[in-house]
């Protein structure tokens, strides 16, 4: 599975339903997530990629898209 | 062996309605309910300072552990709303206490403010006697001011709370605490002189939601205690989804955390030890460990354990 179908699966399943944001959509602004949701997506994204993020990274920006999360995700070797 | 020999909590008259608030702010009593678990909360009168909140909730605490002010080896004052840079509240509830040379020092830290004063306390009162703590915050001070903005309006309550720590008697024995602080958020929390309460509430929780399970579990582990095994959680009153988060994030039931933040919104400094008051009210069952935990603007937080 690739990342950008792996980043969707677990909005999907934050959210509770299919969603399909554009890839610089911020999930924030857009209603998609609340503040304690992006507290389940960082749980989320660890345990589905096997990362450790440590709390100097959890600026929400750095989660508000999809295409923000593939960059940290990247620049994390993900 | 420091004790937490006494609560107690004092809070204004004056009830502030979720559809009073919200039609300051344009939403709705409901919406307010949702997103934080608040139905009410206290505003102090115009005339009221926080120092005359927290003189109500010291003299409580006194009375109820039937001891003199005089008998205090210090008073420790927390609030993040006092109203003047300096002298802090605490100088003003010694004098009005009767006091003229018991050092009184000024915790200026919102919300965690309390919890650092109990664990400072608990390690200082061998040597220095009882210690008063009060929390006391006039947080309507704040939120009114202009301009009011809807994610803070909504959330905050005046009140006091107050707890004598005892070198030698009391209802639970301090097991132990951990106290941290991460001054690379200082600025996603914050309220400057004359100035709006400035709040990145995505960050607050973020962080929140992971700091403070952590730092429980930590402390537990360095007792040889699990979270199944606390009776009882006196967490800051910030809000009630977050509440129910840290609960989840442990494995324990939500109904272990103690809750009223209901009724009294977020008190900041003050609302762990006016919910301990509450709590405390019915008796302190034999036997039971209580953690005590608090998470607020710098980031400051961590956790206290008590067994009775």
């Amino acid at each position: 599975m690739d990342k950008r179908t792996k980043i969707n699966e677990i909005l999907n399943g934050i959210v509770g339903k299919t969603i399909a944001p554009a890839e610089d959509e911020s999930l924030f602004d857009s209603g998609l997530l609340d503040s304690f949701a992006l507290a389940d997506l960082v749980s989320a994204l660890e345990k589905a990629f096997e990362l450790k993020i440590p709390d100097a990274d959890l600026n929400p920006r750095k989660f508000d898209s999809i295409e923000r999360i593939e960059s940290y995700l990247e620049a994390h070797g993900k | 062996m420091p004790f937490l020999r006494e609560f107690a909590a004092y809070l204004p008259d004056r009830v502030v309605s979720n559809a009073e608030i919200g039609s300051q702010v344009g939403c709705d009593a409901g919406w307010i309910r949702n997103v934080s678990g608040i139905e009410q909360r206290r505003f102090a009168a115009e005339d009221e300072s926080v120092a005359d909140l927290a003189l109500r909730a010291a003299q409580a605490c006194l009375e109820k552990a039937k001891i003199s002010a005089s008998a205090l080896g210090m008073i420790m004052i927390a609030s993040g709303s006092a109203e003047r840079q300096f002298p802090g509240p605490a100088a003003t509830v010694a004098h009005r206490l009767g006091l003229d040379s018991t050092p009184a020092l000024d915790v200026p830290m919102a919300s965690a403010g309390t919890l650092y004063a109990m664990a400072l306390a608990s390690r200082l009162c061998e040597g220095i006697g009882e210690i008063l703590i009060v929390g006391a915050e006039k947080m309507s001070s704040v939120v009114l001011r202009p301009p009011m903005e809807r994610g803070v309006a909504i959330l905050f309550g005046d009140g006091a709370g107050a707890c004598l720590v005892s070198p030698t008697e009391g209802k639970a024995r301090v097991l132990g605490s951990t106290l941290h602080t991460d001054g690379a958020f200082a600025e996603d929390l914050k309220l400057g002189f004359d100035r709006p309460l400035e709040m990145n509430g995505r960050s607050v929780i973020l962080q929140a939601s992971r700091k403070v399970p952590r730092a429980i579990s930590d402390l537990l582990d360095r007792h040889g205690r699990k979270a199944a095994d606390v009776g009882t959680f006196l967490m800051h009153q910030a809000n009630q989804n977050l509440i129910d988060r840290v609960a989840q994030a442990l494995d324990v039931p939500a109904e272990r955390f103690y809750s009223n933040i209901a009724r009294y919104g977020n008190t900041s400094s003050a609302s762990m030890l006016i919910a301990a008051a509450e709590w405390a009210e019915s008796g302190w069952p034999a036997g039971e460990s209580v953690c005590f935990t608090a998470f607020g603007a710098g980031f400051h937080w961590g956790a206290l354990l008590a067994e009775a």
